[in-house]
């Protein structure tokens, strides 16, 4: 349960600041056991263990257990008219009151795969059920207890604000009233206005609050927060966590990683049309080293520190002054470094202690992937 | 696109109240499109005046009055309901307007019925407005068979949505649908009898433009002022005009776009 909790250690000029990341602590008793597993066979001194770790890539089923799978997706394809795969066999299931994230770069597959689980489409190949139901053939069925956040808002630019959502919510079964969620997303001084004159942020916190009119079992949200600010973001998070709360499950697609971390119960990592990773935040973490890095002064080189291996290092670069490390035994490695260059009266610049970030996994898949290609 | 089961008929029609509401106020708010739909209709049958008052129209049992009622009608049809949804439904799609409709609770007829209503309509009250003007200030007289012009009514506006709906599915963008939109309203103008009736055509030519989309409706709509049309005869112009409407409704279900060519 420790590795989220770990110390960003961070030099600014001279002073040394110790700060604890207070992140929640999502991981379960399972994960700290495999994560335990996991650290205990990892020797040390092999460069070969930088790679992702067993649990990268592997189907979480152990969260799911026990509990009803909200969503339901087995060997999911799609291809469009041209010929272009744009999912090519992915397989993942969202139990109830999860917050699901698929993750991806621009062309992974996560739109085209949302919008087989709306319904939109029908798949290629593979099959989806949504509450038990194939959202494209029984649509009647799934609609009623969906809501749908598109990637792109879809509303008429002469309407108004309130006009938009008194006609969303004569089509939906059970609709709040409308002035309550645009209250919601805070759009509630906006009623006038027209659509076309809403700022993009604006635009996005409409379609959130239409998503939002029918009270949804099961919400689909394409890309959320994009155009929005920071304050904006955190606002839709908060209102995301709320939900969860509420007993909904979310499926959200993201290209902002921390957005991921913080919201997601489990994610998948798309990478063009296949699942690269899966699991909870730490799991798919977990197996990614994490690193260190900083400066040497003039006359100090990499060869005048301890033999690496000792330090727990497995993987290094070095372009004669900067230092960068990578270690699955972040602690060990950071007490080691830092006890050296205290005894050798060696001053540190730039020193960056970070534990292995969803942003590590993204960019090492990605990279990871480039180079099997 | 299943049939609604019995009891989903009320919520069925609450959206559709709904999306016609929205429609009807998109449709308020777009001048060029009110403009089309209002004056042209009015304006365009006094232009084909002089032509009408120079073919014998008497011979063939139709006044003046009817002949350019039939007209303002016809070009109620093609441009207040025809061109207007065409454009209505090239914009709801370009704008994703239609694709955020299908993550909704409607069904795919629901969102081409509910957003063809409000032109629907407009196209129904205009035409009413126009007979009833015509039999009291053009001489037209009462309409001898009015249920046939009222079949006819329907059957026009229908197959005009259903027509729309078609143009927009091969129609990219809101200024290519002023060009797509043109065969049907050339076409029409000429050979359904809109401009002139088709009775002053070589019979040859005009059993064969008795079977263009619109024609039926036409024929249908001046017979009710007339009463010129036996049972067969308009059994057989139902015939067709139903004929058009299964295969543009069909048409539009194989090859209507949701969504913009990416």
């Amino acid at each position: 349960m420790v590795e989220r909790n770990l110390a960003k250690v961070e030099v600014a000029s001279s002073s040394l600041v110790v700060r604890s990341m207070e992140t929640p602590v999502i991981a379960t008793g399972v994960f700290s056991l495999s994560r335990a597993a996991l650290t205990f066979v990892m020797p040390s001194d092999d460069t070969a263990h930088c790679r992702p770790g067993p649990s990268a890539g592997i189907l979480d089923v152990m969260h799911t257990h026990g509990h009803e799978n909200v969503i339901e997706v087995t060997d999911l394809k799609r291809v469009y008219g041209g010929g272009f795969e744009a999912v090519r066999g992915i397989t993942f299931s969202v139990a109830r009151g999860e917050i699901f994230a698929l993750l991806g770069t621009n062309g992974a597959g996560k739109t085209s795969t949302v919008e087989l689980l709306e319904g939109l489409a029908a798949p290629a190949g593979g099959r989806v059920r949504v509450l038990g139901h194939d959202p494209y053939r029984e649509r009647a069925a799934v609609r009623p207890r969906t809501g749908v956040m598109l990637q792109e808002g879809g509303f008429p630019a002469e309407l108004t604000v309130a006009e938009t959502a008194r006609m969303w919510a004569g089509c939906t079964t059970g609709a709040r009233p409308e002035a309550e969620v645009l209250e919601l997303v805070g759009l509630a001084d906006k009623h006038a206005v027209r659509v076309k004159q809403l700022s993009g942020g604006e635009r996005r916190r409409l379609d959130l609050a239409l998503a939002l009119l029918g009270d949804p079992e099961v919400l689909f949200l394409d890309e959320p927060t994009t155009g929005l600010d920071a304050e904006g973001r955190r606002d839709t998070w908060a209102l995301v966590r709320r939900l969860r709360e509420a007993g909904t499950t979310v499926l959200l697609t993201t290209h902002y990683l921390e957005e991921a971390e913080d919201l997601a119960d489990r994610l998948a990592i798309l990478h063009e049309g296949r699942i690269a990773a899966s699991g909870t935040p730490a799991e798919v973490t977990a197996g990614r080293p994490s690193r260190m890095s900083f400066e040497l002064p003039d006359g100090w080189f990499l060869g005048d520190l301890p033999p690496l291996t000792d330090l727990g290092v497995c993987g290094h670069e070095s372009d004669g002054r900067v230092v960068r490390l990578r270690t699955f035994e972040l602690q060990r490695t950071a007490t080691a470094v830092l006890l050296w260059a205290e005894r050798a009266g060696v001053e540190l610049r730039g020193l960056d202690v970070r534990s292995a970030s969803l942003e590590e996994a993204f960019l090492g898949i990605a990279q990871e992937q480039g180079a099997a290609a | 696109m299943s049939s609604p089961a019995p009891g989903t008929l009320a919520p069925s029609a609450r959206r559709l109240r709904a999306l016609a509401r929205a429609e009807l106020t998109l449709l308020g708010r777009n001048r060029g499109v009110v403009f089309t739909a209002l004056v042209v209709p009015l304006a365009l049958p006094f232009s084909v005046r002089p032509a009408l008052d120079q073919m014998d129209l008497r011979k063939q049992g139709i006044s003046i009055g009817a002949a350019m009622l039939t007209a303002a009608i016809g070009f109620s049809l093609l441009f207040a309901v025809y061109t207007s949804l065409v454009n209505a439904y090239v914009a709801r799609r370009e704008e994703l307007v239609l694709k955020r409709l299908r993550t909704g609770e409607l069904s795919d007829p629901e969102i081409l019925t509910g957003t063809a209503l409000p032109a629907m309509t407009l196209g129904l009250a205009q035409a009413l407005l126009l007979c009833a003007g015509c039999a009291l200030l053009l001489d037209a007289g009462a309409p001898k068979a009015p249920y046939l012009t009222l079949l006819g009514l329907v059957a026009g506006l229908v197959l005009s949505a259903a027509l729309a709906a078609l143009t927009a599915s091969f129609t990219r963008t809101v200024e290519s649908g002023q060009v797509t939109a043109l065969p049907l309203v050339f076409v029409s103008m000429i050979g359904s009898g809109i401009m002139f009736p088709t009775e002053v055509m070589p019979e040859k030519l005009a059993s064969v433009c008795e079977l263009l989309p619109l024609s039926p409706a036409i024929r249908l709509v001046r017979a009710g002022w007339t009463g010129q049309l036996s049972v067969s005869e308009a059994l057989g112009t139902l015939a067709t005009a139903l004929a058009w409407t299964l295969v543009a409704v069909f048409a539009v279900r194989r090859w209507f776009r949701w969504e913009p060519r990416r």
